[in-house]
């Protein structure tokens, strides 16, 4: 379980501080919890403090009990939290296998890293020698990243926007992906996301916009105010959108 | 051979026991162990000190390993290998040296390389070069290829430089004719206070000839790396050179590119990318668990791979 307490994070901007999250409560204890809300809500930047990877202004952060709020990414990851990044990260040099043997934690042989990458819609035999350089596509690249965060099996996984950069095409295959993790995945999964299949799949909604919590609830509770209007959004913009 | 020596070996040849095929091992400047087969010759030179190797027309999918050892400290050598491969052959040859320094003065190795390749001909050179010790005494190489390609000739080398070399000067000068096509690709990591300059240049002087060469390198502490990679088009041609460096700590790296086209269809492009190692990847191994000095090492290690 997580549990977000008092969650802070200003950044300084022309001398202000400007709040990017404003005191955030929020516990994730079931299997699949969506963060949505518009662009420049927050979302990101609270998946990264949850990784470690930003330190909040004020605020603790609870795993299963424990003070996590002074851990580092390495040692956070040794407790049980996985970050799927928005734009995966290429490496020159290190190969699909590399990076699931490490994610794993062990040496896997060829075949278990095949598995994580067969379950992500990627053909093993063309893959799993490849470099993640700039020779990989952003859709092969995100799916690697899934497969990694698969490898890592912990009890939390927060994916930041999976779908994004994802074609038309794979996108229903990725949705399926998402279906099929939150059955086999033992721990919680965490998943920002702007996508209506994927928060039609979720089992509680979180609404975040300017860096607050809007909203939360459970599909049937959240979805249909979702789809009817963005919240947020300027109504100049929505009218000209309409 | 001492334990020493067969160490060194192992590092600079992957060899634990004596090869298969021709040899010719040379430990602290004398002749250790030779072996020639029916196709490939090894004559040692008597100007000079060094070796002629001499491979006949048709020789295909065998071996030729000259590594070097030096474990007396203070020995300096310049040694000249002239290897002759007729044409059509398809060939693999090993060379490296591995010094091995504890004591005050410094140990040199500079071998001259020479390579004449004949037609249709595929040559793999693999060099590696590698030191040790815990002398005062520098190990220092300054490696000398020169290569000669003949009409659709190909070529490729790969010389690595990891661990313990003080000072290198690697000189690469190569000739190429009609369709004959020469990969170099080179690794090297530098720490400490260690130099090390690759210095090639490459005359693309056939039509429809290709060369290709690409450094990987990673300077560490306070060592220096030169990347000076002469191309010069002087016919129908294709040449590409691309040098990509990580640097840490004070490390320091110079890609120096020198393009020439002197025909108007040759067609040449140089490349170079030197930073320190993302942040981004550093976190992205971190969130898989690994500390940061952990990450830094897989990512350097896979970088060099």
């Amino acid at each position: 379980m997580l549990e977000l307490q008092h969650i802070s994070y200003d950044v300084e901007q022309d001398g202000d501080n400007k709040g990017i999250l404003r005191d955030i409560n929020l516990t994730i204890n079931e299997r699949f919890v969506a963060i949505t809300g518009p662009n420049g809500g927050g979302k990101s930047t609270m998946a990264k403090i949850i990784a470690g990877i930003y330190k909040p202004t004020a605020g603790r952060i609870l795993l299963d009990g424990e003070d996590i709020t002074d851990l580092d990414i390495t040692q956070r990851a040794n407790k049980g939290i996985s970050f799927a990044f928005q734009q995966p990260v290429r490496f020159k040099g290190l190969t699909v296998k590399d990076l699931i043997t490490l994610a794993s934690g062990k040496n896997i042989g060829v075949p278990e890293a095949c598995n994580y990458l067969s379950e992500v819609g990627l053909c093993a035999k063309d893959y799993i020698d490849r470099e993640v350089d700039a020779s990989l596509s952003g859709g092969e690249l995100k799916r690697i990243e899934i497969a990694m965060i698969m490898a890592r099996g912990t009890k939390l996984s927060v994916f930041d926007e999976p779908e994004a950069g994802i074609d038309l095409w794979s996108f229903s295959n990725l949705i399926q992906v998402f279906e099929h993790l939150h059955e086999k995945i033992n721990g919680s999964i965490l998943i920002i996301s702007h996508q209506e299949r994927i928060l039609n799949i979720a089992d509680r909604i979180i609404v975040l916009a300017d860096g607050q919590v809007k909203e939360q609830g459970t599909r049937d509770e959240i979805l249909p105010g979702l789809l009817g209007s963005a919240p947020g959004v300027c109504s100049a913009l929505s009218d000209k959108v309409k | 051979m001492d334990a020493i020596q067969k160490s060194l070996l192992e590092q600079v040849a992957d060899l634990h026991e004596v090869p298969e095929g021709a040899y010719n091992i040379r430990a602290n400047g004398q002749k250790a162990a030779r072996n020639t087969t029916a196709n490939i010759d090894i004559v040692t030179k008597t100007d000079k000190d060094g070796i002629d190797i001499i491979i006949k027309p048709g020789t295909k999918n065998e071996s030729v390993h000259i590594p070097v050892v030096l474990s007396q400290s203070g020995l300096t050598e310049t040694v000249y290998n002239d290897f002759f491969i007729g044409d059509d052959c398809d060939v693999t040859i090993v060379a490296g040296c591995g010094i091995h320094n504890c004591g005050v003065q410094n140990s040199e190795h500079s071998g001259i390389h020479t390579f004449h390749v004949g037609k249709g001909s595929r040559v793999r050179y693999v060099e590696r070069h590698y030191g040790e010790g815990d002398g005062r005494g520098e190990n220092i190489m300054n490696p000398t290829t020169v290569v000669e390609m003949d009409e659709d000739s190909y070529m490729e080398m790969e010389t690595t430089q990891i661990k313990g070399v003080d000072s290198t000067v690697r000189t690469t000068k190569a000739t190429l004719g009609p369709r004959a096509t020469l990969i170099i690709k080179e690794k090297v990591m530098t720490h400490g206070k260690q130099l090390a300059k690759s210095d090639f240049t490459v005359d693309l002087n056939g039509e429809d000839c290709h060369t290709n060469v690409i450094s990987r390198s990673v300077a560490r502490e306070d060592s220096k790396q030169v990347f000076l990679a002469r191309i010069n088009g002087n016919a129908r041609c294709y040449g590409h050179s691309e040098c990509d460096a990580i640097i840490m700590d004070n490390g320091v790296v110079a890609a120096i590119p020198e393009v020439t086209a002197n025909c108007v269809d040759a067609s040449l492009v140089h490349e170079a990318a030197i930073g320190k190692i993302a942040g981004e990847q550093l976190i992205k191994l971190m969130t898989l668990g690994l500390t940061e000095k952990e990450a830094e090492e897989q990512i350097v290690n896979g970088f060099l791979k």
